[in-house]
């Protein structure tokens, strides 16, 4: 997937980098069903806030979680074509993103909205 | 280097020709090894305003119930030399360190936004005298530089002190963001060709990781200073106690941040002593993949130990134990550098030039400062030790012994790459163990003051404590150190004129800066090397340095430079003495070099942008914040929509 | 030594510039890097948020009614999950219309890039919309900033990202005036590439905010 960079004869853009090679680019197809997975996917999270039996469950949280998560990575990596492009930019963000989720979960532990239990 | 080709045809002239010399030169410039200069005579004027700061403190404290100043002065004064030594000095210090010195390691011409870099710097300037401006008006910053909510906020600390605190550090903030994004552009794009990563002199390694720090770390300083703004002006209820607001929620953002930015003040001076000892040791640094990863290291780890700043507050065992056991895991990766520096000298060839003698001074200074540091790693002995003098003993180690000795032993290193001569090696030396042995009589006593538990923060003490003759050390200590400096400015200037001209490579040095001229013609590089190596003028001049053999003196092939005692610096003259000497080196045109064009537009931005905040504080003076931020906008569309260089014809 | 300088330069794969080290283009290596920057800023407001969840002494709140025990006065439960719901399907369905404005440039179809960049700055402009009919009815019913822990920590976090997003249909419309004027060729693409890296973040952002905020009660 990365790009052949020493490859002699690269394409300059207009400030003479050089751009790896075209890569497939997800085309309208796949753009429409990402499109659609959102729609769905947020209309199931609508959906189960509105049922009050499971919203007092334990799962609802863990599912919405789950379900946002889901949007979330498909439109990095489909829309922001995360999948597509060098790993550079893939280790550009989801590092400081990883970092992040550890330090919002430890602040919640510090604050106790979180129990530990041994 | 007579020059006797023939120009492209007829360049069209830019019309910001004015901006080639003079003062215009200056407030126009994106070249990076000028922005690095303004950054290092900025920075040096604010060490001189934090040390006289420091040095009234000391002469506050001499000696039991004096009243040379009063409480809420001295709380002015604590704050304003703690906040000046960290954001005006050790940070814009390392700056200049970022800018003059990343792109010549590296081989590449410029940084990758060369007009973004005038604007981190600009904007820099504009905070610093934000801040300080505060001082005219009486109501310097008085919440210590780590400005505590809910004391920081509006009903416990009505004036304008923590206004222009708040403010100030917003806008130094920016710039220290904006330079992250650049430099790590910088390093991980314009490397020149066969620079490998493992390959990259190893200040640019931490460089490079310090700038991931910053970017990480800043913005949740940038949210912690926000809520405090909110609250301030405009009435949310973030550090509000009467709203229900949890008194840990800014020590927590604040730490977050802090803990990083401690290491974002100690890796680049780490950076400047890995180029110096292995220079003066005619040895290759000792483990340089050890060194590279423990930097990482230290970086990660760092994010991971902040609320060592909070056992005191009462976290639980839970908390304290996780983070005890992350601070003590953080010694680790630190102390294999000491070990590694260590490594290096041992079987080199020493030469102890002033830039070596700091460089050492760090590895041993730093080392007390971290044994310091891992004794606060435990809780039950740190709430004996916090916010007590021990503290403060120890970070003056880390940041005085350690940044600071370590910057100081890269203006030496670099001086005669910046400026084209050398720094007198007697004064220098002079400025060495004044500066030495002051600091260790500042601050060694502060071991025993926080022992015998004088606290932090206070105006004056009452005599029959015991207090009083590590009182007057310290004090002494600080004299010395006040000397040592006067030695240091002395011979900072008089060398301009009077050192002996360096040449490219006084040192014997192993990188690529020191291939080029001293001072580097705008364009450094009149071509861009081929990197074949981690050392690579070490392998085209004495190839037998970088083979492997542990012991032994090396040859001194290029003894280019003599000891004080002998004679001061002297390097083999070039054919002409005058520095920049017309036609010393062909100018970027002849050369077919397209460099960016001096624009002021950066400058006028950062100045818009400043004003926004002036706006705040004169009381939210709407009108002046909005027309500041559209003139700001238009700045910056400006900038955007000018090309970054001239047409190639 | 000078002319062999200019030898070289002229050898020189015909650019002014010396290739990236990675050959991937410095602003995008820049918007990423910034991109995982504002990572942890948002992460910092969202942390606040949750932190304070529960927390206010007084009400509104999001999703419980309250009565006020001084005036008698009951608050209904502040936040319109249907609104929310339909103005969250807006700035996804942007993302679309950003990432097919992207594919146009790349294509150079000039007709495309520009339809496309103008749906987009509409639905965000929509999504504002959508933001300011909710904060001004807040207001209204009782929630200001000065309200209580919820209101302070709501409307700076969804306040901050309005603003991301006012930002970034400003530079879409910039881009689409200079489509217009001059048009994007193929090998601009990046300009534009970057702009829509950043209304991704700020859409994935708000997917964050929508479920931690709104959904999760």
């Amino acid at each position: 997937m990365a790009a052949d960079h020493s490859h002699a004869t690269l394409a300059h853009d207009a400030e003479g980098n050089v751009s790896p090679p075209e890569h497939t680019h997800p085309d309208w197809g796949t753009y429409k069903w990402v499109a659609l997975i959102l729609t769905v996917l947020t209309g199931m999270e609508v959906w189960i806030y509105y049922i009050p039996s499971f919203t007092k469950t334990n799962l609802f949280v863990p599912t919405l979680l789950i379900l946002s998560a889901v949007k979330f990575t498909i439109v990095v990596m489909f829309y922001m074509h995360l999948k597509y492009d060098a790993k550079l930019f893939r280790a550009l963000f989801v590092g400081p993103l990883t970092f992040a989720a550890f330090t919002i979960v430890g602040l919640l532990f510090l604050f106790g909205h979180l129990k530990i239990s041994f | 280097m007579a020059t006797t080709v023939s120009l492209p045809a007829t360049p069209h002239r830019e019309p910001s020709h004015r901006y080639e010399s003079g003062v215009w030169s200056w407030l126009a410039t994106t070249d990076h090894k000028r922005i690095g200069q303004l950054y290092l005579y900025t920075s040096l004027f604010w060490f001189l305003v934090g040390g006289i700061e420091a040095a009234i403190i000391r002469t506050q404290l001499y000696g039991p119930n004096q009243h040379l100043v009063t409480a809420q002065t001295y709380n002015e004064l604590f704050t304003m030399h703690g906040t000046t030594m960290i954001f005006l000095v050790v940070m814009p210090l390392s700056a200049a360190f970022f800018n003059f010195l990343i792109p010549l390691q590296i081989g590449a011409r410029d940084v990758a936004f060369p007009r973004l870099n005038a604007f981190s710097y600009w904007i820099f300037l504009f905070g610093g005298l934000f801040i300080n401006f505060s001082w005219l008006l009486h109501a310097a910053p008085n919440g210590g530089w780590f400005g505590y909510a809910p004391l920081t906020t509006r009903p416990f600390s009505p004036g304008l002190n923590i206004d222009f605190w708040v403010l100030g550090l917003q806008i130094l903030g920016l710039s220290s963001l904006a330079a992250g994004f650049n430099f790590i552009t910088t390093i991980i794009n314009m490397r020149a060709p066969g620079m490998h990563f493992m390959r990259m002199p190893i200040f640019s390694w931490m460089a490079f990781i310090t700038q991931f720090m910053i970017v990480l770390a800043f913005p949740i300083f940038t949210v912690a200073l926000t809520f405090l703004m909110l609250d301030r002006f405009f009435g949310t209820n973030f550090y509000e106690i009467q709203a229900g607001a949890d008194p840990l929620l800014w020590q927590h953002l604040f730490w977050l941040f802090g803990h990083p930015e401690v290491y974002i003040l100690i890796l680049p001076a780490f950076g400047l002593v890995s180029e110096v000892v292995p220079v003066f040791s005619r040895k290759p640094l000792f483990g340089y993949p050890v060194m590279v990863y423990s930097g990482i290291l230290i970086a990660f780890l760092g994010f991971g130990v902040w609320a060592h700043h909070m056992f005191a507050v009462g976290m639980g065992p839970i908390a304290d134990s996780f983070f005890s056991i992350t601070t003590m895991l953080i010694a680790i990766p630190t102390g294999v550098k000491i070990f590694n520096w260590l490594g290096t000298m041992w079987g080199g060839s020493l030469r102890f030039t002033t830039a070596m003698k700091f460089a050492i001074a760090l590895v041993a200074l730093f080392t007390i400062g971290g044994i310091s540091g891992v004794m606060h790693s435990s809780p039950p002995s740190d709430l004996q030790q916090t916010d007590s003098y021990f503290i403060v003993a120890h970070f003056h180690y880390v940041l005085f012994g350690g940044s600071l000795m370590g910057l100081f032993a890269g203006l030496y290193f670099y001086y005669p790459k910046i400026t084209g001569r050398l720094m007198n090696e007697k004064i220098g030396s002079w400025h060495f163990w004044l500066t030495a042995i002051g600091m260790n009589l500042t601050f060694f006593p502060m071991h025993f003051l926080g022992l015998d538990g004088m606290p932090r923060r206070i105006s004056s003490y009452d005599a029959g404590q015991g207090w009083e003759s590590n009182n007057h050390l310290a004090s002494y200590g600080a004299a010395l150190i006040v000397i040592g400096t006067v030695f240091f400015v002395y011979n900072w200037f008089a060398s301009m004129r009077k050192g002996a001209v360096a040449g490219n490579d006084p040192w014997g040095g192993a990188t690529l800066e020191w291939a080029i001229p001293s001072p580097p013609p705008d364009y450094n590089f009149a071509t861009i090397p081929q990197v074949t190596s981690r050392y690579p003028l070490w392998d085209r001049k004495s190839p037998q340095m970088t083979s492997e053999v542990p012991h032994g003196t090396r040859d001194e092939q290029k003894m280019e430079v003599k000891i004080a005692g002998k004679t001061t610096g002297t390097a083999p003259a070039p054919a002409d003495t005058k520095l920049n000497a017309p036609n010393a080196h062909p100018s970027a045109k002849q050369l077919g070099i397209n460099m960016p064009t001096p624009t002021i537009r950066p400058l006028l931005a950062a100045f818009f942008l400043g004003c926004v905040f002036v706006g705040l504080i004169a009381h939210r003076n709407l009108p002046i914040m909005f027309i500041s931020a559209a003139l700001f906008v238009l700045s910056l569309y400006s900038w955007l929509l000018t090309p970054l260089e001239p047409e190639h014809h | 030594m000078a002319t062999a300088a200019i030898d070289a330069h002229d050898a020189h794969m015909g650019g002014e510039h010396p290739p990236t080290s990675t050959g991937l283009n410095n602003t995008k290596v820049a918007i990423w890097t910034f991109i995982g920057s504002e990572c942890f800023f948002f992460a910092s407001l969202i942390s606040t948020y949750l932190i304070y969840r529960g927390r206010s002494p007084v009400g509104p709140f999001p999703h419980d009614a309250w009565t006020d025990p001084a005036t008698g006065h009951v608050f209904k439960a502040i936040l319109n999950i249907p609104v929310t719901s339909v103005s969250t399907f807006v700035l996804l369905m942007s993302s679309l219309a950003m990432v097919l404005a992207h594919s146009a440039v790349v294509r150079g179809d000039r007709r495309s890039s520009k339809i496309w960049l103008a749906s987009t700055a509409i639905l965000g402009a929509t999504f504002l919309g959508f933001q300011a009919y909710e904060f001004t009815s807040f207001v209204h019913e009782g929630l200001t900033i000065h309200t209580n822990l919820f209101g302070s920590s709501f409307f700076i976090l969804t306040g901050f990202h309005g603003a991301h997003v006012t930002a970034g249909v400003i530079w879409l419309l910039t881009l689409l005036f200079i489509d217009i004027k001059r048009g994007f060729s193929p090998d601009e693409a990046i300009n534009v590439d970057v702009c829509a890296l950043y209304w991704h973040f700020v859409d994935v952002v708000w997917i964050a905010i929508f479920t931690l905020v709104y959904l999760i009660k």
